[in-house]
Formats: structure tokens, sequence, C-alpha cells
């Protein structure tokens, strides 16, 4: 009999609740049993309230056991689970599971198949298509492409992704830049982390296909320093990248040059600003730019450069393996394709779910979240990072796209959804979004810098119940001040978390109340 | 393990960046990773390496939070207050973590052995909350297993 194939997942989430010991316990009853294993460390599914999640692959698929703990393990081998055997947590197999069966995996089809740096894996399960008619095609053949699919930014800003490139195509220098943007800061959100983690070879050849296609030779990931793991797992990935020459002078035979480097950020939120993260990869402070120029003409040593984020990079070898047109075939309106939406905070089933934008937020939150983790009721989500609004329930039938979200006065951002039970203070919140943001701000503009701080105080005012209406019109002016004249998002959205906070939970506002809300 | 500060090879590791375009970030990183902080004596040569001035480098260092101008604690503990964090009860962990290692934020213990800093984001936001130790996340965490955590270092 061959080895039997066990995955324990390598991803920092799953080892956050213990996966290394889970694989350890593993390994050491294997071995007292004699029984003869393979173990892989895979990335993780995405289904991260079962991690540890071990698999164990039979003639009928994966099963899927979590979240399993080392005391468990042993009772695993008692039921036969090296054959597939039934356990109370046992969940069947996995592709099976109606959480991940329902889900449409273009971009993350990989995550938590594959040994993220197994080249081979990554080839036998799609990995280089993409490059490969990348490179079959003229520059302007695959910026078409990538326009026909309809992509647009994912860091938050939706920005298409087809426009850009042109534009850094059409310009004309010795020298041009490709920068991924992997300072995902933002609370909630951890889809990047992932891809660096589970998929790197993904982003390596997304960032390649850039490169070729407007004429770039150099790209730099900018990751955020919160990330050890995704450093590790890239730099691993890049050097075996160049081994193969996926990556360096000669890809693939072609002749087409293009080297990756990793550049580590220090700790600042503001860097994954754009042009903040240009400044940071100059080493310099990470102050912004005001814009125009726009980075795509005067970007990094003011040369034409792509910024784009993780997930933008990482869906380009999808988008050049089946085409533009297979990609817009997936999502609503204006906003097509797949988002790989982050479920997090107070919730019970929290994990990566990729769907095509216009799900609905209810369908995200109640269907896939199962709703809170405490069972308390929901009160409150903040959709897109600290920079988004806080939605109430009666939103949630809202569709997760770019439009429909603006609708209602939020913004999409990077997919990230956070969310909060009815213990929750709204008042509270908006002052934490005033006092993040005179944490992280650059300092180059006014409204932002003076205009946080000034709100932190305004806010005290607030929760100290002292003359709450007059102070209320201040905060208003100090957001709107902010809104109109900052010159990023940072200052620019701030008001957006605020704003929501006042408006559709004032309750928590009317500090002088008689009578304070109540929390059962 | 973080080495004593030693300026001959804080120098060597310096010179090992000449090269590298926009080199002052690995560079600190390097010193840090090193020395678990970057020491003021080195600002002149980190300028003249990279043809800046020393206000240039001033501003850098203190710029971004990661960067450490004392010797911090044997261990970092990072504890995440960013909104994900806060939905599951982060700002209770970090006040009985403050309490029970009677450290504050960018404080670090009496014994010297653990720095106690603030994060905004480990990623980690599906398994709230999240702390993280040298390089090391945690998720779903107590205050029980934070001082689990602590000793198993201690001992």
């Amino acid at each position: 009999m061959s080895a039997v194939k066990i995955y324990v997942p390598n991803d920092s989430a799953a080892r956050s609740v213990g996966a290394d010991e889970v694989a350890a316990a593993v390994v050491a009853e294997a071995a007292k049993r004699g029984i003869e294993i393979k173990l892989v460390r895979n990335g993780t599914r995405g289904m991260l309230w079962l991690e540890p999640l071990v698999e164990v692959a039979t003639p009928s698929g994966r099963i899927a056991y979590g979240p399993v703990v080392p005391a468990d393990v042993a009772g695993l081998f008692d039921a036969g689970f090296a054959t597939g055997g039934a356990h109370k947590l046992s969940h069947g197999v996995t592709d099976d599971l109606p959480w991940l069966k329902s889900q449409e995996r273009l971009t993350f089809a990989r995550l938590g198949i594959t040994d993220p740096l197994c080249p081979d894996d990554y080839v036998a399960h799609g990995g280089m298509d993409g490059l490969k008619r990348a490179l079959a095609l003229t520059p302007a053949q695959v910026v078409a492409e990538v326009t026909e699919s309809g992509l647009r930014g994912r860091g938050g800003a939706g920005f298409p992704a087809g426009i850009k490139w042109k534009t850094v195509q059409e310009a004309k220098s010795y020298e041009k830049f490709i920068c991924c943007n992997a300072d995902e800061g933002d609370s909630g959100t951890f889809a990047d982390r992932m891809v660096m983690e589970d998929d790197p070879f993904m982003l390596i050849e997304g960032m390649t296909i850039a490169g070729i296609a407007v004429g770039a030779t150099q790209g730099y990931i900018y990751l955020r320093s919160e990330y050890p793991q995704a450093c590790d797992h890239l730099n691993a990935a890049i050097a075996i990248a160049n081994k193969r020459t996926w990556l360096g002078q000669n890809i693939l035979g072609s002749g087409h040059t293009f080297n990756l480097e990793v550049r580590v950020g220090a700790g600042a939120y503001v860097c994954g600003e754009e042009t903040a993260m240009l400044e940071s990869i100059e080493g310099k402070r990470g102050v912004i730019r005001a814009k125009p120029p726009i980075p795509a003409l005067v970007g990094l040593w003011n040369k034409p450069t792509v910024v784009n984020n993780v997930l933008t990079l990482a869906s380009v070898p999808i988008i050049l393996a089946k085409g533009g047109a297979f990609y817009k075939n997936y999502g609503v309106g204006r906003s097509l394709g797949t988002q790989p939406f982050q479920l997090a905070g107070n919730i019970k089933h929290g994990g990566l779910v990729e769907k095509s934008f216009g799900v609905s937020l209810d369908e995200l939150i109640n269907g896939y979240g199962g709703g809170t983790y405490t069972g308390r009721p929901i009160r409150s989500v903040q959709v897109g990072g600290p920079l988004g609004a806080y939605v109430p329930v009666k939103h949630l039938g809202t569709a997760a796209d770019y439009e429909s979200m603006q609708e209602v006065g939020a913004i999409l951002g990077h997919g990230g959804i956070v969310v909060f039970d009815d213990t929750v203070n709204m008042a509270h919140q908006a002052r934490f979004a005033m006092e993040f943001c005179a944490e992280e701000s650059c300092g180059k503009c006014t409204p932002c810098r003076i205009g946080s701080t000034r709100g932190v105080e305004v806010m005290d005012h607030i929760l100290a119940g002292d003359n709450v209406a007059k102070n209320l019109d201040i905060l208003e002016d100090l957001c709107e001040v902010m809104a109109d004249g900052s010159l990023c998002a940072m200052g620019g959205l701030t008001p957006l978390p605020v704003r929501s906070a006042v408006k559709h939970f004032p309750e928590d506002f009317d500090t002088t109340a008689a009578k304070p809300r109540q929390v059962a | 393990m973080q080495q004593a500060w030693d300026d001959g090879r804080a120098s060597e590791i310096i010179s090992g960046f000449k090269t590298t375009r926009g080199g002052l970030l690995p560079t600190l990183h390097a010193l840090q990773e090193e020395f678990g902080y970057v020491d003021d004596t080195v600002m002149p040569a980190l300028a003249k390496t990279f043809n800046l001035s020393q206000a240039d480098v001033y501003g850098v260092i203190t710029f971004y939070h990661d960067f450490k101008r004392t010797r911090p604690g044997r261990h970092t503990i990072k504890v995440c207050r960013a909104e994900s964090c806060q939905s599951m009860g982060s700002e209770e962990l970090l006040n009985d973590i403050k309490k029970r290692l009677s450290v504050d934020l960018h404080g670090k213990t009496a014994d010297g052995e653990f720095s106690l800093e603030q994060v905004f984001c480990l990623g980690n936001c599906a398994l709230s909350p999240a702390i993280m130790i040298d390089k090391t996340v945690y998720g779903r965490v107590t205050a029980e297993r934070v001082d689990s955590l602590v000793k198993g270092l201690r001992s």
C-alpha cells in the first residue's frame, strides 16, 4: 500500500490556531501505528472556522476533519481516518461541502488544494497557462484581453486595470515598473495574504504578464511587515520561479526579461495609498504625493509604473488563460468577474468566499457566515476596511458590487466584511475611526492631520455628554472639510465610517438621553 | 535572538545594501532584525551611504511604527486593535494583558522580557481576536492563552 496523503494547512491563520501542533501529532501518531503517510502542508481552503482542517486523500476524494486539536489525533486514527473513516469531526468530501461548492473560485481555484511552494503542483492545476498564452500574443493583445475582461482594481478604487495598463504601455521610457500593492492594511481583509502564502506563483505569474504587456522588466511587491509568512513564501517562490525561468532574463525561452523583488513595509497604514507606497519603496517616508501626475506616467523613481493590488494581479493569469470574455461572464453591470469576499469579525463561519459581484451582503453574512460568533443579533457591519461605512441591518439586502454599495452610501473596498453584534457602541466606533486616522495620517495635508485629532476631541466631548448637539454640528463640519479637502483617501474617507455611524445609529450619540440604549 | 549593538557589525550590514536602489528601508529592517532596534549612532553612516541628510534618515526612522530607537524586550507582543478584533473584544484583551504583565502600551516588562505594542490588523480577521508574538500569529486569543504563551517563553 502506498503512503496515505494527509493535508494539514500551512496558512498562518490555520497555524494561529494550532495547525503545526496538529501536523506534528499526525506524524507522530502515524509512526507509532506503523501507518505510512505523506504529510502535505497545503494552503487553507478558506473555511477558517474549521481550522486546523485536516484532509485525507481517499479514492472518493479528500475527506475533511476539523477543527482538529492535537488531542483528537489518536481518536481520529482509531476511527480509521487514514482511510477516510467516520468521526464526529468529519465533514465528508471537502469538495462537496456546500460552503465551498456554491462558490465561484476563479482566482482562488487552487486555494488549499495545492502545496503553495510546489511548482509542479501549480502547473498540474492550471498554473502558467496564462503566461504561456500571453507570450503567444502581442503586448497590445494582452492589454486588450485585460480590458475586455472588465477587470477593475481590487484594492478598493475599482479603476479599470486595462486602461491603466494601456497608459503605461503607451508611455515612452527606457524603464518602467510593475508595483504590486501588498500592503493589505484594512481590518477584515486577508485575501491578499492568502494569495501570497497559499498560491504565490499565481501572483508572480500575474506580475510577469503585466511586465511583458507594458514593457517593464522590474517588479516590486510592497508587502506589509505584519505578514512574515507571506514574505517567506514569496521569497521562496521567487527563487523557484527564477530557477524554472518563470522569472529572470529569458522567460520560458521567450527572450523577455522580468525580475521581481519583495520590499517590506514598516507598519504604516498610509503606505497602502499608492503614491505613499512608491515613496516607501524608494526608501523615503511614506508621505503621499499629490496627483496628477498619475503613477502610470510618473511613478516609481518617476518612471511609468503599473500599481495594482495583489488580487488584481492574481486575477490576470486566469483572464489570459481563459480569455477576457470568459471572465466577464461573471458579475453584474460594470462590476465584472468575481470578488473574494472576506468574512470577519464577530462571525460564526468566517473565511474566504469568492463569488460573482452582485451577491447580497445578507447571503454572505447570514448565508455563508452563519450570523454572529456570539450568537447575538447583528447590529452593524463595516465593509471595506477602516475607511468603509458602517452598514445597518436594514441595508443587508444590498448587492455587493461597486455601484450598489455606493447607492447606500457605502463602499466595497477590498471586499472585507466585519460583523458587529448588538453590544457594539457606534459612537465609540466613530471615535476610533478618527483616532485611527490621527495615528496613521502621513501628515502631508491639514484636513487629515489636524482634522482627525480635532475629530477625536469632538467625539470625546460627545461621549462625555458635553454640548452634544453643538458638537455633532462641529463633527459634521470637520467631516465635510476632511472629505472635500484631503489629498488622498486616508483623510478623504475617514468621514465615511463616522458619518454612517451618526446617520444610522443616532441613539448611540445621544449621550444625554434619559434612557440610554439597553443591551439585553 | 537579538545581538548586543555592535558598530562594526552594523557598518557591515549597511555596506551590504550600498547598491540597493531605495535601500534605506531594507537596511533599517536588517539592522533591526539583528539588534532589535536601530541605534541613533548609525544615522551619519546611513546618511552617507544613501546620499541623504541625517535629517532625512531621522525622518524615515521616526515615520514608521516598526522602527525602534531603543532596545525592546526580548519578545514583542503585538495586540491587534483594528475593527475586526474589536468586534471580538480586543480592547478588553489588551487591558487584561496590560494588567497581567504590568506593562503599558509601547512599554516593556520590568524583567525586559516582553514589549507590548499595538498593531492594526494581522490579517487573521476570521479568527479574531489576534495577537502576534515575535513573528508568530495567534488567533481566537484569550487572556489565559496569553498567560500560557508568556509562561512558555519565560521558561
